[in-house]
C-alpha cells in the first residue's frame, strides 16, 4: 500500500521527488534504447508491465490482519534491470494515483522511490548475487522477487518514520511502528509474489526461452535448468 | 498431469493458501474492522503521532463509492492479466505454428524423391 495524498508534508514530498526523478528519467532513456536496439521485446516488456498491474490491484489479507498489495517489480527488474521497471513502476503508480485515488500526486515521489526505484534495485542484486554463487534460476528470481516486494514497504516506512518521528522516541520508535503496520503485513504477500514470479518465470522459459537467453537471464547450453527445475 | 504442470500448480496452490489462511484463522478478529487497508491504518497512525496533521493535498478524482472504486481496480487487474494473457496466447500459438510448419516441410522433403 502506498502513502496516501496528502500524506507527506510539502519539504519531505519534494525531496523524494527530486530523489526519484534521475532514477525515472534515465529509466526512461534505457526504455527507448531497449525498445530501438530490440524492437521484439516490446511484448515482453508490455507483459512485465501487466504483471505489475496485476499484482498491485490486488489487495490480500495478511497474518496482521489487514490487507495489502505485492507490487510485481520483482520480474521486470530481473528480465530489463532496475531502471526501465522504474518506468514501468511509475505508470502504474500514476494509474493508481489518478484513477483509484490509490497512492497520490503529492506522494508520486515518495512512492516511486520505494516501489520503483529502491524495491527493483535491491531484488535485482540479491537475484545476482544468488545467482553468482550459482543457486539455481528459480531459486534466485524467487529472493530477488520477494526482497523488491519487501523492501518496498521498509522503504515506505521509513519514509513516513522520518516524517512523523514518534514525539517521545523519534524516529527508531516511529519506524517500528509504521514498519508493524507495512513490513509486517507484507511479509506473507513477499513470498506470495516470490512464487507468482517464479510461476511466470517458469513459463516465460519455456514460451519464451529465445527472449530469456538474449536477457541473459537463461544461459544457452542451461537447457535443463529451465525445463526441469 | 505432467510434472511440469504439477509444479505449476502448487504455486498457485501455496499462493491461495497464504490469502485464505489469515481470513480462516480469523486473524482480524481483534480489530474492530478486520482486514482493512495498510495505508488506512498508516493514515491512523500519523493522527496519533502528529494529532493536528491535516493532509494538506487530496485526490483529484475520487471514486464516488466503494463499488466503483473496486470496479477499477478490477479494471486494472483485468488489463494485466488480458495483456500477460495475450503474451502467452500468442507465443504459444507461435510455437505450434512453427512446429506445424517444420513438420509439413519435413514431410515434403521426404515426398519430393519418391514423387
Amino acid at each position: 500500500m502506498h502513502i496516501a495524498e496528502g500524506y507527506l508534508p510539502p519539504l519531505h514530498a519534494a525531496a523524494w521527488g527530486v530523489a526519484s526523478a534521475p532514477f525515472v528519467v534515465h529509466g526512461v532513456r534505457a526504455l527507448t534504447r531497449e525498445v530501438k536496439a530490440n524492437p521484439d521485446s516490446t511484448l515482453l516488456l508490455g507483459a512485465s508491465g501487466a504483471f505489475t498491474f496485476v499484482l498491485s490491484a490486488l489487495k490480500i489479507p495478511s497474518v496482521t490482519g489487514s490487507c495489502s498489495h505485492p507490487t510485481g517489480t520483482g520480474l521486470g527488474a530481473i528480465l530489463f534491470r532496475p531502471p526501465i521497471m522504474a518506468v514501468l513502476g511509475t505508470i502504474t503508480l500514476l494509474f493508481q494515483a489518478l484513477l483509484l485515488a490509490h497512492g497520490g500526486l503529492t506522494t508520486l515521489g515518495a512512492n516511486v522511490f520505494s516501489m520503483a526505484v529502491v524495491g527493483p534495485w535491491a531484488g535485482y542484486a540479491v537475484y545476482r548475487l544468488l545467482r553468482r554463487f550459482e543457486v539455481p534460476l528459480m531459486v534466485s528470481v524467487f529472493f530477488g522477487a520477494f526482497v523488491a516486494d519487501l523492501s518496498t514497504y521498509c522503504v515506505t516506512s521509513m519514509q513516513l518514520a522520518l516524517a512523523f518521528p514518534d514525539p517521545g522516541s523519534g524516529v527508531p520508535g516511529a519506524l517500528a511502528k509504521f514498519g508493524g503496520i507495512f513490513a509486517v503485513t507484507q511479509l506473507p504477500l513477499a513470498v506470495s509474489e516470490g512464487l507468482l514470479t517464479v510461476l511466470v518465470m517458469r513459463l516465460l522459459s519455456r514460451s519464451s526461452k529465445g527472449e530469456l537467453t538474449r536477457l541473459g537471464v537463461l544461459v544457452a547450453g542451461e537447457k535443463k535448468e529451465a525445463t526441469v527445475r | 498431469m505432467s510434472r511440469n504442470a504439477r509444479i505449476n500448480t502448487l504455486l498457485l496452490l501455496a499462493v491461495a493458501a497464504l490469502a485464505v489462511l489469515p481470513l480462516v484463522l480469523g486473524l482480524g478478529d481483534h480489530k474492530e474492522e478486520p482486514f482493512t487497508g495498510s495505508d488506512g491504518e498508516a493514515e491512523a497512525a500519523i493522527t496519533e503521532l502528529e494529532p493536528d496533521y491535516e493532509p494538506w493535498f487530496s485526490p483529484l478524482y475520487e471514486p464516488p463509492s466503494g463499488e466503483i472504486e473496486s470496479a477499477l481496480f478490477s479494471l486494472q487487474a483485468a488489463l494485466g492479466a488480458g495483456v500477460l494473457a495475450y503474451y502467452f496466447g500468442l507465443h504459444r500459438g507461435r510455437r505450434q505454428g512453427e512446429e506445424r510448419a517444420k513438420a509439413a516441410t519435413e514431410d515434403s522433403d521426404t515426398a519430393t524423391p519418391a514423387a
